[in-house]
């Protein structure tokens, strides 16, 4: 305890810790939104996209400025929606399949670029392999005040807009007969998960930053149904799985604070599957059993369990 | 209502002798926390022609799927033949919703149809010439011979629907579950549906339809089970198929009825 | 030598990986077997601090329990209410950040490198060799991912009718009383285990990129499963020749330029091909206006 707080005292610490909580505020409040739009795994693929972006950041800049970073992999996140967005439009290739194929390709675009940098003439790269995992303590000031500002940014875009993405998420159909942009609200949504996914870069890591954005929103609507509810709900979630991984980076001996942040977020998580006050497994269960009553089923208890496992199988089938 | 019901129990017990080729009897099912299927108990008679009717949400389809084991059953036993469906299973034919599957699937019409020999093969078996002969004929008797080499995404909503009929013909069952095959087909595939279903009637098969379009039921089926969650009525189509009973499963939507019947006895006049 | 052993180990990848990945991308289930090749993740690492070796039967059996793991949870959330998509980034972040983890907290121990079994290390895949009695039998990684592909090509041809079946209509295999579950965890065991017997090689993440970019490049191409699977085979393989052609010459990751070279062949597939591809698509429509 004691060591913890006078690591808290350090002001570059200190510092580390606002950047980590303000950016999983951040990606948990914009992930409300891919979530409900159903494109969690865009986070994933966006992130993988990053990469190679970042390389080329670097090698153009021969700096391992977060900005050009940001730039960089922004421009690539947006390249690999379009390239899905081409991919399932103009072939018979699913979203799924397309994702996999634009994840991958600019993963190994990024493999690629990356090694170059390695064995080429580059100097002052080491460090740049950091981006994989997540190193939060390998941050500067300057890196900190950018990633903080940009998220401060995402979260009063968010609540600006809000009632246009509550709209766009739910109902675009209906978002268009109001004379809402849509399709410009959507890219601007999808432009907001680039911007999310590139700021938990430095923190989370490439392969592990869709987390974020994904995990929290899902642990929130656990406990609400009501979507200003399930953006706080999520943005603090992702806010404490941001400083535990942080606290708890700092302390350990030289843990990456990617795979701690995302623990934190998991552990977040099943805690509100099995208690979540809205659709909790205990809620569940007991909102099933009063309707086998109502049914009289109600001394098929064993019964029931075996068609829960029944229904997995089946499920897992279909 | 309650006396279409007690008309079914009790050709049960007279007909204890002759095995009916399904017995359903108190099969419930739920989605998550809402009920769609309740208590449903009914026996049916070999070689008719049984419409399923009700409205959007009665869970006529859940039926279908729980008395096939495709979803779990939150109660109920269904018998094929007196026996648990299990051990019946070849003598069974399923036709899914034309929507339910992927037309993208690389694959041809003729392919589609010996899927249907799969469940006669045994566990190593490979479809050889015997099963394309087979695939052949029934595709030839849906009118599709002529498309077997097709890749199915270029079928039309009414082919692809008559390749799924081929198919199950294929499976050559005794007991058929079809799954709104009507829905969007073109008038020729409509036709082509119901001749084939009469064929097989004549040939002693028990066909289950879900269906959709009330103008139509009289005319295609001998027996009629409507549906609202339970079971409203079951029985011959001229006791079943009445305004009153229509009116008790449908609730509501009295007005759309009424016009629905006006046209009917428009239509008998004409 | 050493180029024939590299050739030899992606050819081998490449048709465990295309043979599998063409019944994910038609099951649509592409993002699956990313989840899996991350899931294997901490498989891997405690099956290596157990036995201390990295090609011991237990690293295989272990990371195929992961992977399946890995599936059953991400259905069994789906079944709670959780989005297809999101239950599958749950589970595949939070098990690879256990694997990582564990490797950071055991990196003394572990002589298991983050970036090998990330992008793999194909390039010294002649080093480690199999050597009984004295006898050097050539690469391990090329017997492991042998026997891989042997397992995968038997079960696929036996039960060919029942994958089929199971993957264009589960609906109708079930009636007819195909164990469908059975063959959704067997694929999935398969691709756990292809996924292993790859990471060594062209690591965990890149083995995603071998599943599906082959697979949907083939789908493009024929309108015949058969077709299919020897279309993504061939996609495969003749990344990996292109893959290794360019990462000589660039002196970059071999892996990842494998990869590339077959995003690359998808879009000329995507491009070019006679049935699906855009160009036949733009003649056939400006043949019909015309």
């Amino acid at each position: 305890m004691n060591t913890l707080w006078t690591l808290l005292q350090d002001p570059n610490m200190q510092w580390i810790l606002i950047s980590c909580t303000l950016l999983g505020l951040s990606s948990g409040i914009i992930g409300c939104f891919s979530y409900l739009r159903k494109q969690s795994l865009m986070g994933d693929t966006l992130a993988h996209a990053a990469l190679p972006g970042i390389c080329i950041a670097f090698m153009l800049t021969g700096t391992k400025s977060i900005l050009y970073f940001l730039i960089g992999a922004g421009i690539a996140g947006v390249a690999a929606t379009f390239g899905i967005g081409w991919i399932t439009r103009h072939s018979r290739v699913k979203h799924d399949a397309a994702m996999g194929i634009v994840l991958s390709s600019f993963f190994g675009l990024g493999i690629v670029l990356l090694t170059i940098v390695q064995h080429g003439g580059y100097g002052n790269q080491a460090g740049l392999d950091k981006f994989l995992f997540g190193q939060a303590a390998s941050m500067v000031g300057s890196d900190v005040l950018t990633l903080s500002i940009v998220s401060l940014l995402l979260v009063s875009v968010c609540y600006l807009l809000f009632k246009q993405f509550k709209l766009v998420s739910f109902d675009p159909g209906f978002a268009k007969g109001l004379g809402y942009p849509v399709a410009i609200l959507e890219q601007l949504l999808m432009f907001l998960m680039v911007v999310a996914v590139v700021v938990g870069i430095q923190a989370v890591g490439v392969i592990l930053v869709a987390s974020l954005i994904i995990t929290p929103a899902v642990s929130s609507r656990y406990w609400t149904d009501r979507l200003g509810v399930m953006v706080v709900v999520s943005g603090i979630f992702g806010a404490l799985s941001g400083a535990t991984g942080a606290i708890v980076s700092s302390t350990g001996a030289s843990l990456p604070t990617g795979p701690l942040t995302v623990l934190a977020a998991t552990l977040l998580f099943v805690v509100s599957l099995l208690i979540g006050t809205k659709r909790g497994l205990l809620v569940r269960r007991l909102a099933q059993q009063r309707m086998k009553r109502r049914l009289g089923y109600g001394f098929e208890e064993q019964a029931a369990t075996a068609s829960v496992d029944d229904r997995i199988n089946k499920e897992a089938a279909l | 209502m309650s006396s279409a019901k007690v008309q079914s129990e009790a050709s049960v017990m007279e007909r204890g002798d002759v095995v009916s080729p399904l017995t359903v009897s108190g099969l419930s099912a739920a989605y998550q926390k809402k009920p769609v299927l309740r208590g449903v108990t009914f026996t049916v008679t070999e070689g008719e022609l049984i419409g399923v009717i009700g409205p959007n949400g009665a869970g006529k389809s859940t039926m279908m799927k729980a008395a096939l084991g495709l979803i779990p059953r939150l109660g109920g036993e269904v018998l094929v033949y007196g026996k648990p469906y299990k051990q019946q299973r070849k003598l069974v034919g399923y036709v899914p919703q034309r929507e339910s599957v992927d037309w993208d699937f690389p694959t041809n019409a003729l392919d589609v149809v010996m899927m249907g020999r799969y469940g006669h093969l045994g566990l190593f078996g490979r479809p050889g010439a015997k099963e394309r002969a087979i695939a052949m004929e029934c595709l030839a008797k849906v009118g599709m011979a002529d498309f077997a080499a097709r890749q199915i995404s270029q079928l039309s909503g009414g082919q692809q629907q008559r390749v799924f009929l081929a198919r199950a013909l294929a499976q050559d069952a005794s007991l058929y579950f079809m799954d709104e095959p009507f829905a969007g087909v073109d008038a020729a595939t409509e036709k082509a549906i119901i001749t084939l279903l009469q064929e097989l009637k004549q040939q002693g098969k028990t066909v289950i339809v879900v269906h959709h379009d009330l103008a139509t039921v009289e005319e295609y089926f001998d027996s009629v089970l409507l549906l609202n969650v339970e079971l409203v009525a079951y029985g011959p189509t001229k006791d079943v198929f009445t305004q009153e009973l229509l009116q008790h499963t449908y609730g509501g939507r009295l007005a759309f009825l009424e016009r629905n019947s006006l046209a009917k006895t428009d239509n008998k006049k004409g | 030598m050493s180029d024939f052993w590299i050739l030899l180990t992606g050819v081998l990848v490449a048709a465990c990986s295309g043979i599998l990945g063409t019944f994910l991308v038609l099951r649509k289930m592409a993002m699956i077997g990313d989840a899996i090749s991350h899931s294997v993740m901490p498989g891997i690492v405690i099956a290596f601090l157990l036995s201390g070796s990295r090609d011991s039967l237990l690293m295989m059996v272990a990371a195929m329990a992961c992977g399946l793991f890995a599936v059953f949870l991400i259905q069994l959330f789906q079944n709670k209410g959780v989005q297809a998509d999101a239950s599958i980034g749950v589970v595949f972040t939070a098990l690879f950040a256990i694997g990582v983890l564990l490797v950071s907290l055991f990196a003394r121990q572990v002589h298991l490198d983050q970036d090998a079994i990330l992008y793999g290390e194909i390039a010294y895949v002649h080093w480690n060799t199999w050597i009984v009695n004295g006898m050097d039998l050539g690469p391990k990684a090329v017997w492991l991912l042998g026997v891989t592909l042997i397992i995968i090509v038997a079960v696929i041809s036996l039960f060919y009718k029942q994958f089929k079946l199971c993957s264009f209509d589960p609906a109708l295999a079930a009636a007819c009383g195909i164990p469908v579950a059975l063959f959704h965890y067997l694929l999935m065991g398969m691709v756990s285990m292809a996924t292993v017997s790859s990471f060594e090689s062209v690591g965990a993440i890149l083995v995603v990129g071998m599943l599906i970019i082959p697979a949907a490049a083939a789908y493009l191409l024929t309108d015949r499963l058969g077709m299919m699977i020897v279309w993504s085979v061939g996609v495969g393989i003749l990344s990996v020749f292109a893959g290794y052609g360019v990462a000589v010459a660039l002196d970059a990751s071999i892996a990842g330029c494998i990869v590339c070279a077959a995003a690359a062949l998808f879009v000329l597939a995507f491009l070019f091909s006679p049935s699906h591809g855009i160009v036949a698509k733009k003649l056939r429509l400006r043949k019909l206006a015309a």
